[in-house]
């Protein structure tokens, strides 16, 4: 499953990341917030109504925004 | 010791560096940019215990050295000795946020593989108690090898002891922290984690305070709606709370202007002072509690952690012109002045993204605007309500924000299709934990800002206003001529007029708007002046700049000369720093054209829409 179908308020582990996907510096900057294989996270928060874009993680004791084209390339699994 | 010795602050984004840096420097700070980049330097003075001072520089915070963006890169730079100009800082203060150390410990080990004298400030340690965490700093210290202070910067605690400890940091290198530092980037994660656990005594899973208010602030349907009220109140705000000051600090003006006239004999000296001086600065300083009150609103915005969530619900509505909710902060910071706007673009990484923001954001309605749109629609726009406490002079304002905003969206569309054509940019970026903003910090935000007006005021506008005068001043009239019509400044006027009178403008008006190119807020000193030289009606002229332009503008004009500021050719220093920032001349050009373009043709479709429905 990958982050953006996850379900609201559920904890999941990150087991892989497409960084190929990414651009360099997306990828760099999601790695140094701690986005990374291993990782805890949980989707809190979701945008504007609609198309739900984008997403507010819960990853250790940080709160992060991504778009959904990011969380579609990250895989997890229910933690 | 001969040289001053210097300190900086390092640190993530959120963990407190700049309240510390206010709590450690208080008033003896000063703000300037670094030279060749516009990064703001923020330096002030600490005095150690010993009464040695020691320059104290704040540095944009950064997640890695591994700079993603230019603000992270003069870090980088600033703290590894390769920034030209500027001294290696003789100690690095670390910067950790107490409740969110497993994070902020994996820049900490870059920062000690530099091996650098290091003092590390725990800081924000009520947070950390209030989110149930009880820490164990000599534990910390023990695993960094570098003492740990406590430090809650907004109460003050634990100050002294951090300036004992800057005083004491040795000034000489640790030649084995680049062995015992240099790991993976998963290894320094997987060694923050241990000493994170290391020093924490207990965790009490108490609920933090952000998922709850989040859930509303962030609501897809409720949270937008939050933000435009809020930035309604904001733009009403400006408008009415300032009225009392301003009227105050009019009155003073004219206290002074008539005191001049009573002590000083009639003649040149005289009509410098009053037409000149008093006329033209002093119409522009009365708007400064407007100014206050909007940089206000935007510092408690940003210390509050609000501005980040704005940016996280206005994402979607970006990226539908090919932006980013990052491009909202520097937006929205344009209100105040493009300056500082233009400066925060360099924390968006994507070179595009930055170009287009660059580009569209002196669309935004800048305080220096706020002068011109206040006279102008206080002398021909009824101070009526139009129900539920919102006035009819407010509404025309916020309308005015609003045209900004969209010409800007339209634009960025455009710019993003054609110019800066490009793959859509990403939208990552920290949502910080909410704080109350601290009044201290707040009042040293709000008076540098004003300070930098004021400067503006004694200054560029000053200059303008003095070179405006002269031009209208000299040659002097024969008898029976208008002053304006035998001064250099009539002659500028008149070889402008026929491209702006098919928009509706009048002969002052094209003169105001050359002396506003060098700062917008001239162009209510210049009108001031033009009128006060010109006037044949005394009493008239007596009364100010809003009565000449209620007696002697129609509507259509005057909603043609709001229509050109909305996108008005931007002030000299708008355009230094995006040359500065775009590093050439083809951008500033490019946003100088269109903005004439825009500001000419916005103007004449007022006036011609106004004109045929015969207001």
């Amino acid at each position: 499953m990958t982050l953006d179908a996850l379900e609201s308020g559920t904890a999941a582990r990150i087991v892989a990341v497409d960084w190929p996907s990414l651009a360099e510096d997306e990828g760099k900057r999601l790695r140094a917030l701690g986005v990374d294989e291993g990782a805890d996270v949980a989707v809190i928060h979701r945008g504007v109504f609609g198309t739900r874009d984008p997403l507010a993680l819960r990853l250790g004791n940080m709160t992060i925004a991504i778009r959904r084209v990011h969380a579609k390339a990250i895989e997890v699994e229910a933690a | 010791m001969s040289r001053k010795r210097t300190a900086a602050l390092l640190g993530n984004p959120n963990s407190g560096k700049s309240a510390l840096f206010n709590a450690l420097t208080g008033a003896r700070q000063k703000i300037a940019n670094y030279a060749g980049v516009t990064v703001e330097r923020k330096a002030g003075r600490l005095v150690l215990p010993s009464g040695e001072p020691v320059e104290l520089l704040d540095l944009p915070g950064s997640y890695s050295f591994d700079a993603a963006s230019p603000d992270e890169a003069v870090t980088r730079d600033v703290v590894k000795g390769t920034f030209e100009g500027e001294a290696v800082p003789d100690v690095i203060i670390l910067v950790l946020d107490a409740a969110n150390l497993e994070q902020h410990l994996v820049f900490a080990q870059e920062v000690l593989e530099l091996g650098r004298p290091t003092v590390v400030a725990l800081n924000m340690v009520d947070l950390a108690e209030r989110d149930g965490l009880t820490l164990d700093p000599a534990a910390l210290s023990q695993a960094l090898g570098v003492p740990v202070i406590p430090t809650v910067a907004v109460r003050r605690k634990g100050l002294a002891e951090l300036t004992d400890a800057i005083a004491e940091a040795e000034t000489h290198a640790d030649e084995e922290a680049h062995t015992r530092w240099h790991v993976t980037l998963p290894e320094r994660r997987l060694s923050a984690k241990h000493m994170a656990r290391a020093a924490i005594l207990s965790k009490s899973t108490r609920h933090t305070i952000e998922n709850g208010v989040d859930r509303v602030l962030l609501n897809p349907w409720i949270g937008p709606f939050i933000l435009f009220s809020l930035l309604f109140v904001v733009f009403q705000a400006v408008f009415a709370w300032a009225t009392p000051f301003a009227d105050a600090l009019e009155g003073g003006v004219g206290v002074i202007s008539q005191g001049v006239s009573d002590t000083l004999p009639e003649g040149l000296l005289r009509d410098f002072l009053t037409e000149g001086v008093l006329a033209g600065v002093g119409s522009v300083v009365v708007f400064l509690p407007q100014i206050i009150i909007l940089f206000f609103f935007i510092l408690v915005m940003e210390a509050s952690g609000y501005m980040a969530r704005a940016a996280f619900l206005m994402d979607r509505l970006m990226a539908s012109v090919g932006l980013s909710g990052r491009s909202f902060i520097p937006l929205l910071s344009s209100f105040a002045c493009a300056i500082p706007g233009i400066m925060a673009t360099r924390s968006i990484s994507d070179p595009k993204d930055r170009l287009t923001t660059i580009l569209i954001a002196p669309l935004m309605t800048c305080s220096a605007r706020l002068p011109v749109y206040a006279v102008v629609i206080a002398a021909v726009i009824p101070q009526t309500s139009v129900g539920l406490g919102v006035g009819l002079q407010g509404l025309v304002l916020f309308a005015l924000y609003v045209a900004g905003i969209v010409g800007a969206m339209a634009v960025a569309l455009v710019l993003r299709r054609t110019v800066t054509k490009g793959a859509a940019s990403g939208f990552i970026m920290e949502l910080p934990r909410y704080q109350l903003p601290r009044l201290k910090d707040l009042l040293i935000g709000l008076w540098q800002r004003a300070w930098v007006f004021l400067r503006r005021a004694g200054t560029i506008i000053f200059v303008a206003t003095i070179a405006l005068w002269v031009l209208l001043s000299f040659p002097k009239a024969e008898a029976g001529e208008s002053q304006l019509d035998a001064s250099f400044a009539g002659a500028i006027a008149d070889t402008l007029h026929p491209v702006l009178a098919p928009v509706g403008f009048n002969r002052e008006m094209s003169l105001a708007i050359v002396p506003a190119i060098a700062a917008r807020e001239v162009a209510v000193s210049a009108l001031a002046t033009t009128y006060a030289v010109d006037a044949e009606d005394e009493e008239l002229a007596a009364q100010g700049v809003t009565a000449q332009i209620a007696a002697l503008w129609s509507l259509p004009t005057a909603l043609a000369f709001l229509a050109w500021f909305v996108f008005a050719p931007q002030c000299l220093s708008t355009i230094a720093v995006a040359r500065r920032e775009t590093n050439g001349w083809k951008w500033p050009a490019v946003m100088v054209g269109y903005l004439f373009a825009l500001a000419w043709l916005a103007a004449g479709a007022t006036y011609w829409i106004a004109v045929s429905l015969g207001l």
